[in-house]
């Protein structure tokens, strides 16, 4: 009978190479073999030394009120001040933290509400004196400099099936929004001329 | 000072802001003398991650030099060089006493799920990242680390989250000797995983990618056998038929959210935001993996659902093993490799990007442009 595949019977499969093939090829081979060896073993260990000489820390202060997750008894005594809730997508986020991570509708809001300040802050940006710009920000110009083409293809890529939506997430909104303002101009301009 | 920030989806550009202050009693100010992009940043960069907000830096790898410090620090001064994990922890909560660092309970008001992560979103807390010339580190007599006078700055940029999370994902596997471990995704975190499996004496090592120039890399670096997926009209029956039919002992997804190989689930996810993340990976490593066998992931997933292959895992009685990696629990032992001439992180640095030029930095790694493995950002080039 044909020796049969590995998981039919009870023999585990033989090693491709031997130790000692593997121990001169490979530097460093097994020296981390025995688990104690291993840094984060075992996953817990009580009364690690951290370097921390609090038992609680010192509470850092709320300079504007901060939003928190419904499942933290209080806001927890250090916080990040990257970027606090502004505008109406401020607004959607603070009706996210009303509900638990545990619920779809506080992830799903905060996604919209991302999407809601992005363009909050790309039409804020056309009053000031550096407006958005889609060709700079992402860096696009690269594609020249950096082989875009020879990258990708006749490289057996997966992700050329769907690279091509990038341009259109990105471009989509601003080519609809120009759209949309140049039909309000011209609309405008043909009713001064009407008159 | 000049920073990195972030303006939607795929726009980023680098602005004037103001040098981060002291907010509490153990913070410290750290000047970023190099910093990295991580695979995990293109998650935000791509608007996948829940409560990215316009305006915040990202940048989680980065090291510097300490410029001031808040009244209670006691084991960093001006002038120190150190290195900084990537999780912001405080040392003392339930989790960081028992040493699970990357999930604090006390430095993230908006989630409980995730701990604290430097330039991640306000999904993990809200503070803004090292990809800037000064940064803000709380809790600095616990999560800085001082850098060796030995250690090469672009080997310590690489222990603050890739090379430790890499290691980590190998020992989440609990590969005993002579294991096969299949590790999917040849970027930074994958690279050193497959790399870290023979240190703890794997037998067989495959890496799984698309992308040709990450797979070479694979086999000079992580000395591994590697396969392109896209040759194969079914990666996890090509990979039953190299394991003799048995599946590997232990599979390592080093991917996550953005895993391509399947349509619909990469655009569901990373286009549309429908899923926390693409979980191609993470089936296939359900799939191919042994019965009884051990998946180990460190590919990073977004917080809302994905549509993953649970009953596959559940009927083959697979352990699921996981979590952010808490970094500062590995240097010891990374260290000790990285002198005795078993690991050179540095040697999978492909870009050296000015920080004025981080938007093309995003895009060249975004895209997999100019055969890109791992951008470093360079506040102020030499």
């Amino acid at each position: 009978m044909a020796e049969l595949p590995t998981p039919y019977t009870a023999g585990k499969p033989a090693l491709k190479e031997s130790t000692e093939t593997l121990r001169a090829r490979i530097p460093g081979w097994g020296a981390d073999l025995d688990p104690k060896d291993r840094p984060a073993h075992p996953r817990e260990q009580p009364g690690i030394e951290t370097g921390a000489h609090w038992d609680f820390p010192e509470r850092q202060e709320e300079k504007w009120p901060r939003e928190r997750s419904v499942e933290h008894a209080f806001v927890t005594p250090v916080f990040g001040t990257s970027t606090p809730l502004k505008g109406a997508s401020g607004i959607i986020r603070r009706y996210a933290y009303k509900y638990s991570e545990g619920r779809a509708a506080h992830w799903l809001l905060l996604v919209a509400a991302d999407r809601v300040d992005a363009w909050e802050h790309h039409l804020r940006s056309f009053a000031t004196l550096r407006p958005d710009n889609p060709i700079t920000e992402t860096g696009v110009l690269s594609e020249f400099s950096r082989h875009g083409m020879g990258s990708r293809f006749g490289k057996k890529r997966a992700d050329l099936g769907h690279q091509w939506i990038d341009p259109v997430v990105v471009g989509a909104p601003w080519a609809l929004a120009a759209g949309g303002l140049a039909v309000v101009v011209l609309r405008s301009i043909r009713k001064e001329h009407a008159r | 000072m000049r920073s990195m920030v972030y303006r939607g989806p795929y726009k980023i550009r680098v602005e004037e802001k103001d040098i981060p202050p002291i907010e509490h009693p153990n913070d410290a100010i750290v000047r970023v003398t190099s910093a990295a992009i991580c695979g995990s940043d293109l998650h935000l960069y791509h608007g996948m991650m829940p409560d990215t907000r316009v305006g915040m830096t990202f940048g989680h790898e980065f090291v510097g030099v300490v410029e001031q410090v808040g009244p209670s620090v006691q084991r960093l001064k001006p002038g120190d060089r150190v290195m900084v994990p990537f999780n912001v922890y405080c040392g003392s909560c339930y989790f960081c006493s028992r040493g699970l660092y990357s999930n604090c309970h006390n430095v993230n008001p908006n989630a409980t799920a995730v701990g604290g992560i430097y330039g991640y979103s306000h999904t993990c807390g809200g503070y803004d990242g090292g990809q800037a010339e000064f940064v803000r580190v709380p809790f600095a007599d616990v999560g800085p680390g001082l850098i060796p006078d030995w250690l090469d700055e672009e080997d310590a940029v690489l222990l603050t989250d890739a090379l430790p999370t890499g290691y980590f994902g190998a020992q989440l596997g609990d590969i005993a000797e002579g294991d096969t471990v299949v590790v999917f995704g040849a970027g930074p975190v994958g690279l050193f995983a497959a790399k870290s499996a023979w240190l703890m004496g794997a037998g067989r090592v495959i890496v799984i990618d698309h992308l040709e120039y990450r797979l070479a890399k694979a086999r000079t670096f992580a000395h591994a056998e590697t396969c392109n997926f896209v040759e194969y009209e079914d990666i996890v029956v090509h990979l039953k038929k190299e394991t003799d039919y048995l599946g590997a002992d232990v599979v390592i997804d080093a991917v996550g959210a953005e895993a391509d190989g399947n349509f619909l689930q990469h655009v569901s996810s990373a286009k549309l935001k429908l899923q926390g993340g693409s979980p191609v990976a993470l089936n296939w490593a359900i799939d191919s993996v042994r019965k009884g066998g051990t998946v180990s992931v460190v590919g990073a997933y977004g917080p809302i659902f994905s549509a993953v292959k649970f009953g596959d895992a559940m009927n083959k009685g697979l352990t699921l093993r996981m979590n952010q990696c808490p970094v500062k629990r590995q240097w010891p032992r990374l260290l000790e490799h990285i002198r005795n001439g078993y690991l050179k992180p540095s040697d999978i640095v492909t870009h050296r990007i000015p920080l004025e030029h981080i938007a093309e930095g995003y895009h060249i790694f975004s895209a997999k442009l100019d055969d890109c493995i791992k951008p470093l950002v360079v506040p102020h080039p030499a």
